[in-house]
């Protein structure tokens, strides 16, 4: 599905990534842990191309096709979604619309199909109404770009702290919906979505089991393999400690 | 005179006719067909369906004024002028006659204009609609208008001024006078439609007494060779006044429109919001004007511009001025461009560049309009979507 090779990358002329290398394949879910300002959310937004975020050196091959010099938009309709840390607001434009855009759908009105979609999420109609993002809360957010990835319904789901500042209940309904998103209810063989999920306390791995594990530390791919494995090594030990024992055993091979 | 520009600037009356055809109540329902879309594109129903009345002046015949609720009125000013002697009291109240040429030529040469009355305690159950439309190459339509809730009524309108497709060159002036009683409330919304070759100058006075409201809504959403306009508004004791437009300015347009707020009754309130789009190489000054000179009152100017040309530009010019300590005045204002941020959000949801952008533009100009009735809100809101869906 994925596959990106020793990527380099720079915003506002400042590296972020170093020789980054990462394959994820069809029907495969990744999760990416890492301390703050890693680089984690840049790799996200590199991956779909966001001008800000330059390739200085390395490719991005997905579902077979170089998209190093794909605009984000080309790359959205190869098949690519996000759910974002820290969306902006867009004052005038209604979640029931950008709902309806998701779907490329590019009418105003809000139908069934959205309100019933909104009401799988714990939206009210009247929330469909309001100004995208606009004094959402820290959940509403998460929920709500959820919502618009699942009326997307991409191949290759790229979730950026999705369980970040999200209480129980709420928690339990995302990891359901994240879980619907990438196929993972479904047996592995007809799995067809993959996803690369950002996570700091691993919390949604209670919820959906996944395929892989990567720490990042300073712009890197420091260390990846089992989940159970690095996520209990990273929650005892640290992101360095995790990395450091990795990489002994890594020499041992 | 404001920032050096008189509001004698502008259009050369001497090069428009008055010598208009006439047209008969018996031409109107061929009119109402041939410019049908026009109308409704400035949200006049030739058919009427969910309004309390109707006036419909094309070039200077009146050739509809129709009530269809008890205790509404609705006729041409000059018939008004000829009914009702007491209607001298309201002539030229608002607005001196000698403001500048453009008011001397309706005083002069009047050709109609609406009288809208509702009487007291009357409330509109639908908005009134009137139309004021030029359908003759190179014609000066001098309207006069007077407009007056009495007391305790509450009295809705939709408002559209618009060419027909073959005028090039059009002038309209109107004169516009509003008394809004105690405890009365008035809610005018304006829809315009011009053309790149058409002048125009709106010159509108607001009296709005004791607990009155008053909530003005401008829409201007197509080219025009020059516009300006600058009602004033005089807010009475406890007296509240709205004013919001949305104005997208393109190709050559130039257009300078403001608002002045007078709040001369102690703890009168105000508002003043601006939605500007500039682009190709319209030129738009956003004026807004805040007088508090009585105890107690507050008012806000809001005032945002988005640039979309190198060659545009938008002159913001937000005022205030306080003639008593307790007077609270403020203003925000704002002029850029479209966030990369937010073009970058979109696309990553599928759009182009082009159609965010678009969304984005659209998105501006959807300003809750305020304090309408419902329905009336959303119809409005509608046909803004409709007009800003083409640009
Ligand atoms: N748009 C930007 N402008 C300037 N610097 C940026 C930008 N985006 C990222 N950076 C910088 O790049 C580095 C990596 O940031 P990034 O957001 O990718 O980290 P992260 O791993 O997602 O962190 P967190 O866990 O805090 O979300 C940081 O030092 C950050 O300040
Ligand atoms: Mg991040």
């Amino acid at each position: 599905m994925l596959e990106i090779k020793s990527l380099n990358l720079e915003v506002d002329g400042r590296p972020v990534l170093k020789d980054l290398n990462l394959t994820i394949k069809e029907g495969e879910s990744h999760v990416l842990l890492g301390p703050n300002g890693s680089g984690k959310t840049s790799l996200l937004l590199g991956i779909l191309g966001f001008p800000k975020y330059k390739v200085t050196g390395g490719s991005i091959i997905f579902k077979g096709k170089d998209i190093t010099d794909l605009s984000t938009a080309e790359r959205v309709k190869l098949g690519m979604g996000i759910a974002f840390q820290h969306p902006p607001v867009i004052r005038g434009i209604k979640l029931g619309e950008m709902v309806n855009l998701c779907k490329g759908d590019t009418s105003q009105q809000i139908n069934q199909q959205t309100r019933t979609l909104a009401k799988k999420l714990h939206f009210s109609d009247e929330f469909l109404e309001r100004d995208v993002n606009a004094g959402f809360s820290g959940g509403e957010i998460k929920r709500s770009e959820i919502m618009q990835l699942m009326a997307q319904d991409p191949d290759f789901v790229m979730l950026d702290e999705p369980d970040s500042g999200v209480d129980i209940e709420n928690m339990e309904l995302i990891g359901d919906m994240i879980g619907e998103l990438l196929h993972r209810r479904i047996r592995p063989s007809k799995r067809t979505a993959s996803g690369l999920i950002i996570t700091h306390l691993a919390t949604i791995t209670d919820y959906i089991e996944v395929d892989w594990a990567h720490v990042m530390l300073n712009g890197m791919i420091a260390c990846s393999g089992n989940p159970d494995r690095i996520i209990s090594e990273v929650m005892k030990g640290g992101y360095e400690k995790c990395v450091r024992d990795c990489q002994m055993t890594m020499d041992r091979i | 005179m404001r920032k050096g520009l008189s509001d004698d600037d502008g259009p050369d009356i001497g090069k428009y006719t008055l010598d208009a055809e006439k047209h008969d109540a018996k031409d109107l329902a061929e009119i109402e067909d041939k410019y049908k879309q026009a109308f409704l594109d400035v949200g006049y129903d030739p058919e009427g369906a969910e309004r309390s009345g109707s006036f419909l002046q094309v070039d200077h015949s009146v050739l509809c004024s129709k009530v269809m609720q008890e205790g509404v009125e609705i006729m041409s000013t000059t018939d008004a002028l000829g009914k009702y002697s007491w209607l001298s009291d309201y002539w030229w109240h608002a607005v001196a006659p000698g403001k500048d040429v453009y008011t001397q030529q309706v005083d002069r040469k009047q050709t109609h204009g609406y009288f809208l009355r509702t009487l007291p305690g009357v409330k509109t159950t639908y908005p009134l609609q009137s139309c004021l439309f030029t359908g003759q190459e190179g014609l000066s339509q001098n309207v006069h208008n007077i407009v007056i809730a009495e007391e305790g009524s509450e009295l809705h309108i939709i408002t559209g001024c618009s060419v027909a497709e073959k005028v090039q060159s059009a002038l309209h002036l109107g004169v516009s006078e509003f008394y809004v009683k105690k405890n009365a409330k008035i809610t005018f919304t304006m829809i315009h439609n011009w053309a790149p070759e058409v002048e125009v100058r709106p010159r509108s006075g607001i009296i709005v007494e004791e607990n009155g409201v008053f909530i003005g809504n401008y829409v201007s959403l197509n080219p025009v060779k020059d516009l300006q306009m600058y009602p004033v508004t005089y807010c009475g004791k406890n007296a509240r006044a709205t004013s919001q437009s949305i104005i997208y300015a393109s190709k050559d347009s130039k257009i300078d429109i403001g608002s002045k707020m007078v709040l001369q009754g102690e703890n009168s309130r105000a508002e003043v919001i601006s939605r500007t789009v500039a682009t190709d190489q319209a030129d738009v000054t956003a004026r807004g004007f805040l007088i508090g000179s009585a105890p107690n009152v507050k008012a806000h100017l809001e005032c945002t511009g988005l640039m979309l040309s190198d060659t545009a530009r938008i002159y913001s010019v937000p005022e205030l001025e306080a003639t008593v300590k307790d007077a609270e005045l403020s203003h925000e204002a704002a002029v850029g461009r479209i966030s990369e941020e937010e073009i970058a959000y979109l696309t990553a949801r599928g759009l182009s560049e082009e159609e965010a952008a678009g969304a984005i533009v659209r998105g501006f100009l959807n300003v809750d309009i305020k304090g309408l009735p419902a329905a009336l809100g959303a119809q409005v809101r509608q046909m803004i979507r409709m007009s800003a869906e083409v640009l």
